[in-house]
């Protein structure tokens, strides 16, 4: 902590002189900060403990996967989405997976759809979870981390049954799913349901009334409603200042339109309104992963088990068939030597990840492999929105608004 | 999108005609998605107007594409959708690789800044008025843009460890 702290290009807004003058102190924050969760580094400009300016600085977990993307085929540029927000990686994969479908223009079969919802809120559940046990360690409570913890690793271990990979599971992909679902793993994520349920209440009663939390989170780092759509916040970020955008509602995807939920908005603005908000988001997951299955188990009881589509120019055909058709055989070759060429122009998809909106914006040149993939992710607002949020708030607030915002550091630099 | 929200994002062509004239370079729809392409030289007052006068005036994303042997070689996109209903659009500039200069957005929106500031730093394309035109995810002494086409995946040769 030294007044001339001034390394690389980033320095304080204040020259030297200015800083001296004031008496304000520069300091770093990160990259390697327990509270700001990855590798985000903040300079801050310190008046005594209050942030008067603060610089964030991002890239350093930039492993140029939009330059990657360019030089794979659409099938092998799957497995880096699921490396981007490393919390919510199916999540990813359809974003990605939908925005291939886009370009080719394929229909999905409706129980792949459903899966796919019931998947996608899942990883909400786990990625709230793994925000709520980490807020609470950072404002002190240090029970809701062990917790959270366990209820995240449940759900992994499902994500483990179907995929066999606890994160990177590159499960849902263009054209359906990998695998179908295992024996049973409906029964499991009922069970999981129903353990989980009784302790979102715990949650609640554990923090939601606590006068520490609420004296660490009410008023700290508002974000009026104006603010959040200059700074194109989304998500719970933005729901917490009175923006009611959700992809899901807005812009339904996959089998969204047919589900019953709500869209849980507050006012307020401040660390305590986005807490409360991922906390009702949990409970309208809980509410869709249970209509999902209802709905999976009838398109079960009525016809074959699609978890896929059936177009041969995108999907592999299933492996008896390759063994006694010659036609099968050369789409398997085929698939897997050159994969499949959508026809040129450009798609934008969004999907509502459990940090905000994310969208792919794939280009396509007619070749096997996307000319250009954009990843618009849900944090990198969120990040550059920090100076406004922490502007004059003392820097143990920081910490508890750094974790309200629940930026993942591998979605803002990809 | 609803046949409605396609309409409200189609309805916009006679207006851009209108106020741009030639500057405005037409309308094309693919995969039930819209784009308006203007002239780089009416990239900051179609954003103005859009914001201002349509329903368009919330920014949802910023990004570029190379096309090596095209001139000009840079298309630069923006996204824009509705606050009031499901509607969205998206509006294209091209821009010539000399020089690879276009006006910012970020006093329009502020949440442009960091969206110029990271096509700046891997497209190399400079935003005039950009408040703050620095490098954003590659250190400050990188050389080179690595999103451009002529670009090496693997990284340039001379590159060492330091």
């Amino acid at each position: 902590m030294s007044q001339t702290l001034v390394t690389g290009d980033i320095v304080s807004r204040f020259t030297q002189e200015q800083l001296d003058q004031q008496g304000y102190t520069v300091m770093n924050m990160g990259p390697q900060h327990p509270s700001t969760h990855g590798v985000l580094r903040l300079v801050l400009t310190l008046d005594g403990e209050r942030v008067v300016d603060s610089v964030p600085d991002i890239g350093f977990l930039h492993t140029g996967i939009e330059k990657q993307a360019e030089v794979k085929t659409y099938y092998q540029a799957l497995t880096l989405t699921d490396r981007m927000d490393y919390l919510s990686p199916l999540g990813n994969n359809l974003g990605y997976s939908l925005a291939v479908e886009k370009l080719l223009g394929i229909d999905i079969p409706e129980r792949v759809s459903h899966i796919r919802v019931m998947l996608a809120e899942l990883m909400r559940i786990s990625s709230h979870m793994v925000w709520l046990g980490t807020s609470g360690l950072d404002a002190g409570a240090m029970s809701m981390f062990l917790y959270c913890f366990q209820d995240r690793e449940k759900v992994l271990d499902l994500f483990e049954e179907v995929s066999g990979v606890r994160m990177m599971t590159s499960y849902i992909c263009p054209g359906g799913l990998t695998a179908d679902l295992t024996d049973g793993f409906l029964e499991k994520v009922k069970a999981f349901l129903d353990q989980f349920e009784p302790h979102v209440k715990m949650y609640h009663d554990l923090l939601t009334g606590n006068s520490i939390w609420l004296d660490r989170t009410r008023g700290v780092g508002v974000l009026s409603r104006q603010q959040a759509l200059d700074y194109m916040c989304t998500g719970p970020v933005g729901r917490a200042s009175n923006v009611a955008f959700d992809v899901r509602k807005d812009y339904p995807y996959a089998a969204y339109a047919d589900y019953d939920f709500s869209v849980p908005v507050r006012t307020e603005g401040d660390s305590n309104a986005r807490y409360m908000v991922r906390m009702a988001e949990v409970e309208q997951s809980v509410k869709i992963i249970r209509q999902a299955l209802t709905k999976i188990e009838a398109s079960t009881a009525t016809h074959k088990l699609p978890f896929r589509s059936d177009d041969r120019k995108v999907v592999p055909p299933p492996k008896w068939e390759i063994t006694c058709s010659m036609e099968s055989l050369i789409h398997h070759f085929k698939l897997f030597t050159e994969g499949y060429a959508p026809r040129a122009g450009e798609v934008f998809q969004r999907v509502e990840s459990p940090r905000g909106e994310l969208a792919f914006h794939m280009v396509s040149d007619g070749s096997n492999k996307p000319y250009r993939m954009h990843v618009r992710t849900p944090s990198f607002p969120h990040v550059q929105a920090l100076p406004t949020l922490i502007q004059g708030h003392l820097l143990a607030d920081v910490v508890v608004i750094l974790a309200s915002i629940d930026f993942v550091l591998g979605d803002v630099d990809r | 999108m609803l046949p409605s929200a396609l309409e409200a994002a189609r309805g916009l062509a006679p207006r851009l005609s209108d106020k741009f004239a030639e500057r405005f370079l037409g309308v094309r729809e693919d995969r039930e998605e819209i784009t308006y392409w203007v002239e780089h030289t009416a990239w900051h007052e179609a954003a103005e107007f859009l914001r201002r006068d349509s329903e368009f005036e919330i920014l949802e994303d910023l990004t570029a594409t190379d096309y090596l042997d095209r001139d000009p070689r840079f298309d630069l996109s923006i996204v824009l959708r509705s606050d009031t209903q499901s509607s969205w659009i998206r509006v294209k500039t091209m821009i010539p690789e000399n020089p690879c200069l276009v006006q910012s957005l970020a006093d329009i929106w502020p949440g442009a800044c960091w969206y110029e500031r990271e096509m700046f730093d891997l497209f190399g394309i400079k935003f005039e008025g950009n408040p703050d035109l620095r490098r954003l995810l590659l250190p400050a002494d990188y050389h080179g843009h690595p999103l451009r086409k002529d670009y090496p995946v693997t990284g340039p040769a001379t590159s060492v460890y330091r």
